[in-house]
C-alpha cells in the first residue's frame, strides 16, 4: 500500500514537472520567434539577453530533469 | 500489481488483452518521463537556436564589406534605377536616384518572401508583385502588404560624381 501512495505522490510530482517545463519550452519558443523576428529587423540589442534567458530555461528545465532521476533511484532503492 | 483501465481483474480481462497485457499505470509512469526528457531536449534546441542568432549577430557586427564602386550610377537620371549585386555576387541590390544630388540603395529581395521589389518612382516606394507589398523608397520601411521588416539598407558613400557601396545595415533609417 506505501509503494503505490508513493507512486501517486511521484505521479503527481512528474505532473506538476511536467507541465512547469512544458511553460518553460513555450516561452523559449515564443523567446526564440521574437529575437530571430527582431534580429532580422536589425534590431541587435535583446539578441543576447534573449540568449542568456534561454539557457536559465534549459538549465532550470534539465535541472528538473535531474531531480527527478535522482527521486527515481532513491525511491528504487527504498523499494529494493 | 497489475492494473487495467477497467479497473477488473486480469482473468476477467478480454483475451486479447490477456495476450498483450499492458500495465497502464506503469506505462502512463514511463511514457511522462520520456515527454519530460524530451522536452528538455527541444528546450535544448531553442537554447542552441538562440545562440545561433548570437553568433550571427556578432559576426555581422564584425563583418568588413567590400568598397564597390557601382559603375553607371553618374548616368542615372532622377527617378531611375540601376542593379547591382553588394556584398557578393548573389545579393542583388537596387541604387534609385531620387533627387539630383540624393542616391538611395536597398537589398532587391522582398523581406517577406523574397521574391524581387521594383521601384516604383513615380509613387516613391518599391513593389513585390508576388504578394502586393509596399516599401517604402526612402527609408526601406514596409507600407503596406504582408512584409513586417524594412528592406536591408546599403550604405552608399558619394565621391562627387562616384557611388560607392560600403556596407549593409538592418536597421531602420
Amino acid at each position: 500500500m506505501k509503494g503505490s501512495i508513493s507512486h501517486k505522490q511521484r505521479l503527481v510530482i512528474v505532473d506538476g514537472m511536467l507541465c512547469f517545463v512544458a511553460l518553460l519550452v513555450v516561452l523559449q519558443l515564443w523567446l526564440f520567434t521574437a529575437t530571430m523576428e527582431s534580429y532580422l529587423g536589425g534590431d541587435q540589442a535583446i539578441v543576447w539577453p534573449a540568449a542568456l534567458v534561454s539557457l536559465a530555461c534549459l538549465g532550470l528545465n534539465a535541472g528538473l530533469l535531474y531531480y527527478l532521476r535522482k527521486l527515481d533511484r532513491s525511491y528504487e532503492a527504498s523499494d529494493s | 500489481m497489475r492494473s487495467f483501465p477497467d479497473g477488473r481483474s486480469a482473468e476477467e480481462q478480454p483475451r486479447w488483452r490477456q495476450d498483450f497485457p499492458i500495465d497502464w499505470s506503469q506505462d502512463q509512469y514511463v511514457s511522462r518521463r520520456d515527454l519530460l526528457a524530451f522536452l528538455v531536449v527541444v528546450s535544448g534546441g531553442f537554447s542552441i537556436g538562440q545562440l545561433w542568432i548570437g553568433w550571427n549577430s556578432w559576426r555581422r557586427k564584425n563583418d568588413a564589406f567590400p568598397r564597390k564602386a557601382l559603375e553607371g550610377a553618374a548616368e542615372l537620371q532622377v527617378g531611375e534605377s540601376l542593379l547591382f549585386t553588394y556584398p557578393d555576387e548573389s545579393e542583388r541590390c537596387l541604387l534609385v536616384r531620387t533627387a539630383p544630388d540624393n542616391f538611395v540603395a536597398f537589398s532587391q529581395k522582398c523581406t517577406h518572401l523574397a521574391c524581387a521589389v521594383v521601384p516604383e518612382p513615380e509613387t516613391n516606394r518599391f513593389h513585390c508583385p508576388c504578394h502586393s507589398g509596399y516599401f517604402d523608397m526612402q527609408t526601406g520601411r514596409p507600407l503596406a502588404g504582408p512584409p513586417r521588416r524594412p528592406l536591408p539598407r546599403i550604405e552608399l558613400d558619394i565621391e562627387g560624381e562616384r557611388v560607392y557601396a560600403v556596407g549593409v545595415s538592418l536597421e531602420h533609417a
